[in-house]
C-alpha cells in the first residue's frame, strides 16, 4: 500500500537481537560458522605447504588462502541469509511482521546487521588462524582483511535475501548459492589473472561485486598500506550489498494474494 | 462506532473468486464471529482487513484509515491460522520480540506470555511445545501490542475444552476494555459466545446476526441447527 518506510534503528536492533538469538540456539551452526573456514583453509595450506615459490611473488597458498578469506563469509552469509528469509515467508512470520509497525527496511536492515556481526565474528577468527597457525602472509593490515570479509558477508546477506524473494521452496533455495556465487567465483580473478581472460569474460568479470572484494584483499596481500584501489573496490561491493538490499525490499510486497 | 467498514469487496485468488461483493461492517466494543465453513473466504476477508490481501475492488475501513495503512499497524493485532512465531526461539523471546515492534517492554510481555497460560512453558523452544501452546504462544504475540483491534484465525483450534473457555472470557474481557475483536471459526458452538456473528458460505455473507436473532430466524435453540435452517430457506429462494 504505502510506499513510505520510515526506518527505524530501534526496531531494526530488534530485529537484530531476535535473529542473533535464534543462531545462539543452534549450536551445531554456530561451531560450523565459525570453525569450519578455517578447517578449509587448513586443507589448503597442507595442500601447497611443500611447493616452491618463485622470489619476489607471493605463495599459492598466501594468494589463494587471502582470496578465500573474503569468498568464505560471502558464500556461508548467501546461505544461511536466503535459508532463514525462506523461513520467514514460509512460516507466516514474514506476514505477520509486515501488518506490525517494523518496515521492510528495519527488517532487511536487521538481518544485514545480524549476520554482519556474526561474519565480523567469523572473520576474526579464520585470520587469526590463517596468520598464526597457517603462516599467511599478508602485506597490509589484518583488521583491513577483517573489514573487507565483513563487507564481502553483508553483500552475500544481501543477495540471500533478494534471491529467497525467487525461491519457492528450500531445495530452490540451496541451489541459488552456485547460480549466483560460483560465476563470480570463477570469474574474480582467481582461477585466471583478469588480464588474461577473453574481452566478453572480463567485462562479465567487471561486473560481478566479488571481483571487487578480491581485488581488494590482492592490494592488501602486496601492499603494506591500504591503496585507493582498495577503497575504491571496498566502496564498489558496499554499493553492490546496498542495491540488492534496495532490490530485496522491492520483493517484500505487504499485500499478495 | 464500527471499527471495520467494508464496502463491495472483491477478491481473487488465482483464477477463483473468493470474495464475490461484500458488504458489512463491525461494530467497535464488541466480539464478532466470522463463521462459515472451511473455504468459505473466512480468512481471506480477515487478511484484507488487516492489510495484507491484494484486493481486486471495493473498500476496507479500519478505525478510520484504508486497511493496511502504516498508521493502523501498532493498533491492529493479527494472528494467522497456522502459528506464526519462531520455532527456534523460546516463548518468552519471541513474545518480547513482538513486544519490542510495538514498543512494549519486558514486563508486558511476561504479562502476556501468562494470559495466554504459557508462564510454565515460558523458557521453552517453540518447536518443542504441542499444536495449542503454538497457537496460544502467537496469539500472545498479538496480544502484547494490547491493539485497538485483534483479528484472529481460528484461535480457539486444539484446546482443551477448559483454555478454550478461558480464552473467551479473555476475548470478552479485551472487548469491555474497549476493544473490537473478530474471532473465526468453522464450529457452531463457538458463535454462542460471540456478541455478533457474521455468516459467510461461498465469499457471501449469508446473515449478519446475533446469536439470539440467529436462534430466532433459524427456529432453533441449537446454533448449528438454526444456521442449517437459515441456509436452506436462502438456498430455497434462490432456487
Amino acid at each position: 500500500m504505502s510506499t513510505t518506510q520510515h526506518l527505524s534503528a530501534r526496531l531494526a536492533l530488534a530485529t537484530t537481537g531476535r535473529v542473533l538469538r535464534q543462531l545462539r540456539h543452534d549450536h551445531r551452526t554456530i561451531a560450523m560458522m565459525l570453525i569450519l573456514p578455517s578447517l578449509l583453509l587448513g586443507v589448503l595450506h597442507l595442500l601447497w605447504r611443500d611447493l616452491p615459490t618463485a622470489p619476489g611473488q607471493p605463495g599459492t597458498f598466501d594468494r589463494v588462502g587471502l582470496t578465500m578469506l573474503g569468498v568464505f563469509p560471502f558464500v556461508v552469509m548467501f546461505l544461511v541469509t536466503s535459508i532463514a528469509m525462506l523461513r520467514e515467508r514460509t512460516s507466516g512470520t514474514l506476514e505477520r511482521l509486515l501488518t506490525t509497525p517494523l518496515s521492510r527496511l528495519d527488517l532487511l536492515l536487521g538481518y544485514g546487521l545480524a549476520f554482519g556481526l556474526a561474519a565480523a565474528l567469523q572473520a576474526v577468527v579464520t585470520v587469526t588462524v590463517a596468520t598464526t597457525l597457517y603462516d599467511l602472509d599478508v602485506a597490509g593490515p589484518v583488521r583491513l582483511v577483517v573489514l573487507i570479509a565483513v563487507v564481502d558477508a553483508v553483500l552475500g546477506v544481501a543477495l540471500g535475501l533478494l534471491a529467497s524473494a525467487f525461491a519457492r521452496s528450500e531445495f530452490q533455495a540451496v541451489q541459488f548459492m552456485p547460480v549466483i556465487v560460483l560465476p563470480q567465483f570463477f570469474l574474480c580473478g582467481l582461477l585466471l589473472p583478469r588480464e588474461q581472460m577473453a574481452g566478453w569474460l572480463q567485462a562479465i568479470s567487471d561486473a560481478l561485486p566479488l571481483t571487487y572484494a578480491v581485488e581488494a584483499l590482492g592490494e592488501l596481500g602486496r601492499s603494506a598500506e591500504a591503496t585507493g584501489t582498495m577503497w575504491t573496490d571496498v566502496g564498489v561491493v558496499a554499493g553492490a550489498a546496498l542495491l540488492a538490499l534496495a532490490l530485496a525490499a522491492g520483493t517484500l510486497r505487504r499485500r499478495t494474494d | 462506532m464500527d471499527a471495520i467498514t467494508v464496502t463491495d469487496l472483491v477478491v481473487d485468488r488465482g483464477r477463483r473468486r473468493v470474495l464475490p461483493g461484500l458488504t458489512f461492517s463491525v461494530p467497535a466494543g464488541e466480539v464478532t464471529g466470522l463463521l462459515g465453513p472451511s473455504g468459505s473466504g473466512k480468512s481471506t476477508l480477515m487478511r484484507a482487513i488487516v492489510g495484507v490481501q491484494r484486493v481486486r475492488s471495493g473498500t476496507v475501513d479500519v478505525l478510520g484509515h484504508p486497511a493496511g495503512s502504516p498508521t493502523l499497524r501498532s493498533r491492529v493485532g493479527y494472528v494467522t491460522q497456522a502459528p506464526s512465531v519462531y520455532a527456534d526461539l523460546t516463548v518468552r523471546e519471541n513474545v518480547r520480540y513482538f513486544a519490542a515492534l510495538y514498543g512494549r517492554g519486558v514486563a508486558e510481555a511476561d504479562a502476556a506470555v501468562a494470559d495466554v497460560g504459557l508462564r510454565d512453558a515460558a523458557g521453552q523452544l517453540v518447536a518443542d511445545l504441542s499444536g495449542g501452546q503454538r497457537g496460544r504462544a502467537s496469539l500472545a504475540c498479538a496480544l502484547v501490542g494490547a491493539p485497538e483491534l485483534l483479528v484472529l484465525d481460528e484461535p480457539t483450534v486444539g484446546l482443551d475444552p477448559v483454555l478454550r473457555v478461558e480464552l473467551w472470557d479473555r476475548f470478552h474481557a479485551l472487548a469491555r476494555a474497549g476493544a473490537t475483536l473478530v474471532v473465526s471459526s468453522h464450529v457452531m458452538d463457538e458463535a454462542a459466545r460471540c456478541d455478533r456473528l457474521l455468516l459467510l458460505r461461498d465469499g457471501a455473507l449469508l446473515a449478519d446476526t446475533t446469536p439470539a436473532q440467529l436462534r430466532t430466524d433459524g427456529r432453533s435453540h441449537d446454533l448449528e441447527e438454526a444456521f442449517l435452517n437459515v441456509v436452506r430457506a436462502r438456498e430455497g429462494v434462490t432456487a
